[in-house]
């Protein structure tokens, strides 16, 4: 049963695909079977996902791959492939169990909107091209599923069209997204154009293989290249600095859209790539650092410090989740780029939980708060919904990083490990130290806002979310707890499962002493948070109720920070506004410029026309008219012996007749 | 007996016969009765098309005019085929959109003009090449000038005397030709291009010659202006059949005449070349951008559309270096899958501005709509449909072409193919700023009794949508038609 689904991978992808066709075809009254068939395809890849799973445990390093032609141009052959190996199959797992979670999340989160039919066919068709993504043994196909998340993404962002803020957030997705994915297509051709083939392993031949990799490896500079504008395409889908600008406005989709697709699954495709094609950017590496690798690491510092900074200062509930979100892309981001491939990877994996988690419980907060967003206007929600309030602060836990019983603590602390080790610079480690602190600061601030305190305008006559939303909340904590049982140092499983070695069980390594720093880091951050917000939304000495307490320290800081660096502004003014001016001014060079050309070519052909005419009227012309001007008057003076009078002409020809014979007679 | 291919030719000329004759007002039943009679032809060529045979199939010749060497030749190999195809595709797709001007002149003017692209796509013999080129000059003149819209006459004339300024440039080359080597069999002279058919001034006379004939009619930038005021005068199913296929008669003669007959010329003046190509990427769609006109603006992709066609072919046929047969065989299977492509993508857009068009009482400015999704969902969602494959979206057609000419002209012309990916990313903008506009946002009041899709117009959308699909998800059967003519042609080039 499992071998049989081995060489069958395409039908995990193309489950939720089928679900999602009939889905679009259904009218739009018929909510229950677009849910059920949805859910159903859901399910359904979830079960294939673990059949799948299962024959990855059985030998250390497992790796099969199915390929195939997808056409022939000319005489070549452009062959695709599925692979399945411990990273794929690890990531389908999270995939397909986080996204049936989100489903049935949504089956009550959208409960009331008009067009739930549609909401679920897009879903599933994200969910179709994720999987695909994942299991994809070839670039272009990788490509092709990287390309339809993006389009699923961005139906779902504007998928509540009518509000002029979801389409501009939706365009500024796609584009911002395609300016990396352009440097992707860049990178992806020049690979092709090194390595011959696109396929990543295919019996020795692939692009990541040996043959291939040497190659590249006959100017390393060039695989460099290559793998940097790769990474464009990554830094675009997971929000990496200077791309990052559209994440936070994709906030404007539902949440279990935020949750499925901007937390858990999709913004951490960049991720999966920089892996996927890893060796790519560790080739020629010298102590495991190449100029490529270094790149990846400070646009990943960058990214995770300053999404972090803006975290602190932000009011959406949404929006911090999502700047977060940034930030421990970043944080991803530096792990792989440090050498922590299998790091960066669990990383990928708890967040995909413990986000999920919290942007699920920030939906279910929106859902009670009647669309609120706003965390100064609610608050004492830990009352009336206490469900969502313990599963939201599990997710908060986990991702501040608080060590032993959350998953976020144990691959947090692998990922410093990593970045502590690292040979090219040390304060790396240290910034991702101010990090950690900064994680849990906004993590706490936002918890108190939203859950201790007195209510306030929003959060009064709130009730808990029905159970199909609960549901998905508790079966998330629970992943976002246990699954740190595969993380430990003591039993590091999956971390032995991603790199194809086997696990040992040694409790002393649960003990290290860099372990204690982030403990003291980590409860630093707490508890600053707490003693700073502790009355956050009351008035406080000289403080009014809704000025925020560090907008009351440090105002211009907190400005700075609130309008996200300015960032937006920046690229308003410089690069949207140049290309705007790119537009108008061919627009003008076309209209003016070069049908001016023409319009020039036109008139000299006019004026030689002119000439023409005027030299035909006055020269040429005039000399046949004096000609036939003659010709008519002697006409005249001719036609007047027409007179048509039988008579005359008798007569002259009688004396016609008469002058004949007297010349005959003469000459004779 | 008269062969396959010049019933083909023929069968729209009885077409347009019998629309003038037949006693109804409305000549479209009669029309595309035709219209079916030639696809099936067309059809029927395709069945008993040999795809591997290396030489013209179904050649037909007979003399015609021996005094100097001009035959009555036709015969099609792949990419001819291709392009028959596509006619008897796009011609009924035309036929069926809307605002149809009526009458039964109009059917009668599109069909001669579909009888003249056919033979333009078969002929084998200048002369009767440049006979059929030219008679397809003179609907397309009528058309726009006849049943155009606003400013109608200048667009027509402006369009007429552009390209027809360009054809008698291309007739004095193929005089000069003619009068050095005997002959205006395409077979021979392509033959004896690799040798120079011509020397010294006399070459760049008729290279040049050529150059701006074809250049005006694909169109190339900067010969382009004409197109914008033309697409967007001409009657939507006009438009369709403009950007469709007469402006891939441009293409076929660049693949089919200059670049067999010049390779040296082609070689020394390539970079340049070229940089028109990524002009005409880059500038193309910027100016598109800047459009509140949907036609106009449509009108603008399709010079940046073809102007992928032209960068494939160019990095081939002019980079000093020989492309490796991979990257040779990539550019041109992704030159003529684009050709294709465009023809139903292109006219696609067309088909759905036309509707909405229909619908607001002939206004189509960017800013007429707003919110349409929320009243034509149905409308908006397969229009969406074709403003992805145009903007190169993969699982739809255009991007199976878009993804081969980069991979073959990036081996040979990598600069110029980095700098054209930026043609890739302003056509994106361009469509999303369009989604926006007409789809998204609050419902225009001028909006809100549109109907949805109609069944009629349903039945036109559905299968050329579907085509899109199957092209984007399993194109090889479109690969089979011209993949030898491929290999064929990169043996010529290399």
């Amino acid at each position: 049963m499992s071998s049989w689904i081995v060489t069958n991978l395409w039908l995990i992808p193309a489950l939720p695909f089928a679900a999602s066709l009939v889905i679009l075809s259904l009218s739009n009254v018929r909510r229950k079977s677009a849910a059920a068939l949805a859910v159903i395809g859901q399910l359904l890849a979830l079960a294939f996902s673990i059949l799948a799973f299962l024959p990855t445990l059985q030998t250390h390093g497992f790796r099969v791959v199915q390929n195939f032609n997808w056409f022939t141009f000319g005489e070549q052959t452009l062959r695709l492939g599925f692979i399945l190996d411990p990273l794929a199959a690890a990531m389908l797992m999270m995939i397909a169990l986080v996204g049936l979670c989100i489903f049935v999340f949504s089956v009550g989160y959208m409960a009331e909107d008009r067009n739930f039919v549609r909401f679920f066919a897009y879903l599933s068709f994200f969910s179709g091209a994720m999987l695909g993504l994942v299991i994809a043994n070839s670039l272009v196909l990788l490509f092709i599923f990287w390309e339809l998340v993006g389009l699923a993404s961005y139906l779902l962002i504007g998928f509540w069209i009518e509000r002029p803020s979801a389409a501009a957030a939706a365009k500024k997705a796609f584009v911002t997204t395609r300016i990396g994915d352009m440097g992707f297509f860049l990178g992806m051709l020049w690979l092709y154009n090194r390595s011959g083939t696109l396929l990543f392993y295919d019996g020795g031949n692939g692009c990541l293989e040996s043959a291939g990799l040497a190659m590249l490896g006959a100017s390393p500079a060039v695989a460099g290249f290559i793998a940097l504008l790769i990474f464009c395409g990554a830094a675009g889908k997971s929000g990496q600095f200077p791309l990052h600008v559209w994440l936070p406005d994709a906030m404007e989709g539902p949440t279990p859209v935020s949750a499925l697709i901007h937390a858990a699954t999709m913004v951490a495709a960049g991720v999966f790539l920089v892996a996927r094609v890893y060796p790519l950017f560790s080739l020629g590496a010298i102590n495991g650092v190449t100029p490529s690798l270094t790149v990846v690491v400070w646009i990943g510092v960058t990214t995770a410090l300053m999404a972090a900074l803006i975290a602190v200062a932000q009011a959406d509930i949404k929006r911090i989740l999502a700047y977060s979100t940034v930030s421990q892309l970043g944080l991803m981001m530096v792990s792989l780029g440090v050498g922590g491939v299998a790091a960066g990877i669990m990383h990928l994996l708890a967040h995909g939980f413990f986000k999920a988690l919290l942007f699920l419980g920030s939906g279910s907060v929106i859902h009670g708060c009647h669309g609120e967003h706003d965390i100064r206007k609610m608050g004492g929600l830990r009352r009336p919904m206490p469900v969502t309030f313990v599963t939201y602060a599990i997710g908060m836990m986990a991702l501040s990083g608080v060590p032993f019983f959350f998953s976020g603590g144990w691959t947090k602390e692998e990922i410093l490990h990593a970045t502590a080790h690292w040979p090219r610079s040390h304060a790396t480690y240290y910034l991702m130290l101010a990090g950690v602190v900064l994680t849990a600061l906004y993590m706490t601030r936002q918890i108190i806002y939203v859950f201790f305190g007195n209510s306030r305008s929003a959060s009064e006559r709130v009730h808990e979310s029905p159970r199909v939303m609960t549901t998905p909340l508790i079966v998330l904590a629970i992943c976002a707890i246990f699954f740190s049982v595969l993380l430990t140092p003591a039993w590091p499983w999956l971390h032995t499962y991603l790199t194809g070695e086997s696990a040992q069980f040694e409790l002393v390594r649960l003990i290290q002493p860099m372990f204690f720093v982030s403990l003291v880091l980590v409860g630093a951050g707490i508890g600053f948070g707490i003693w700073m917000y502790r009355n956050a939304g009351a008035p406080e000495r000289n403080r009014p109720a809704e000025i925020d307490p560090l907008e009351y320290a440090q105002p211009a800081l907190f400005r700075f920070l609130a309008n996200k660096m300015w960032i937006d502004e920046l690229y308003n003014r410089t690069v949207v506004a140049f290309s705007w001016m790119a537009a108008h001014l061919s627009d003008w060079m076309d209209r003016y410029f070069w049908d001016g050309l023409v319009r020039g070519f036109g008139a000299i052909g006019q004026l030689f026309a002119i000439f023409t005419t005027s030299v035909d009227e006055r020269g040429i012309n005039a000399g046949v008219d004096e000609t036939t001007a003659g010709a008519r008057s002697l006409g005249r003076v001719m036609s007047t012996a027409h007179s048509g009078q039988i008579q005359t002409y008798l007569g002259v020809v009688a004396i016609g007749m008469l002058a004949l014979l007297l010349l005959y007679a003469w000459l004779a | 007996m008269v062969g396959l291919i010049t019933a083909i030719i023929f069968v729209p000329l009885l077409g347009a016969l019998a629309v003038c004759t037949w006693p109804q007002k409305n000549g479209r039943p009669i029309a595309l009765m035709f219209n079916v009679i030639s696809a099936a032809c067309a059809l029927g060529l395709w069945w008993k098309f040999d795809t591997a045979a290396t030489e013209l199939q179904f050649v037909e010749r007979h003399e015609w005019i021996p005094a100097i060497n001009a035959e009555y030749l036709v015969g099609v190999d792949g990419l001819s085929l291709l392009l028959v195809l596509l006619t008897s595709l796009i011609i009924p797709f035309a036929f069926l959109a809307r605002p149809l001007p009526g009458g039964r002149g109009f059917y009668a003017t599109m069909l001669v003009m579909q009888s003249a692209l056919y033979g333009t796509f078969t002929a084998q013999n200048f002369v009767l090449w440049f006979l059929f080129y030219e008679m397809s000059l003179i609907p397309a003149f009528l058309l726009i000038k006849i049943w155009g819209g606003e400013n109608r006459d200048r667009a027509a004339t402006k369009f007429f005397l552009y390209t027809f300024f360009g054809s008698v440039g291309m007739l004095l080359s193929f005089l000069g030709i003619y009068f050095a080597k005997g002959t205006f069999d395409f077979t021979t002279l392509a033959s004896l291009g690799k040798h120079g058919l011509l020397t010294g001034r006399l070459a760049w006379l008729a290279f040049a010659g050529i150059f701006v004939g074809l250049a005006v009619k694909v169109p190339l930038f900067p010969f382009h202006t004409w197109l914008p005021d033309a697409y967007q005068t001409a009657p939507t199913g006009v438009s369709m059949v403009l950007t469709g296929v007469l402006s891939k008669m441009g293409v076929y003669g660049f693949v089919r005449l200059l670049i067999p007959l010049f390779p040296n010329q082609i070689k020394i003046v390539g970079p340049w070349l070229l940089v028109l190509a990524v002009c005409s990427i880059v500038f193309a769609p910027l100016a598109a951008w800047a459009q509140r006109d949907l036609k106009r603006m449509v009108a603008y992709l399709s010079i940046n559309h073809l102007g992928y066609c032209m960068l494939g072919l160019f990095a081939v046929a002019a980079s000093p270096v020989v492309a490796a047969e991979i990257d040779m065989h990539a550019a041109l299977s992704g030159v003529f899958m684009q050709i294709f492509n465009h023809g139903i993508t292109a006219a696609a857009l067309f088909y759905f501005v036309g509707l909405l068009e229909q619908r607001s009482g002939s206004r189509r400015s960017v800013d007429d709509f707003g919110g349409l999704m929320q009243r034509t969902p149905l409308l908006c969602g397969w229009m969406s449909v074709a403003m992805f494959s145009s903007l190169g979206l993969p699982g739809l057609n255009g991007f199976i072409g878009e993804f081969l000419i980069f991979k073959g002209s990036f081996a040979v012309a990598a600069a110029f193919t980095a700098i054209a990916v930026i043609g890739l990313l302003i056509t994106a903008i361009v469509f999303a700023r369009a989604m926006q506009s007409l789809f998204s946002g609050p419902l225009a009041e001028s909006c809100s009794a549109f109907p949805d899709l109609l069944r009629k117009e349903k039945l036109v959308v559905v299968p050329v949508t579907l085509l899109m699909f199957v092209i984007g998800i399993a194109p090889q059967f479109m690969f089979n038609i011209f993949n030898t003519t491929v290999v064929q042609m990169s043996r010529l080039l290399s």
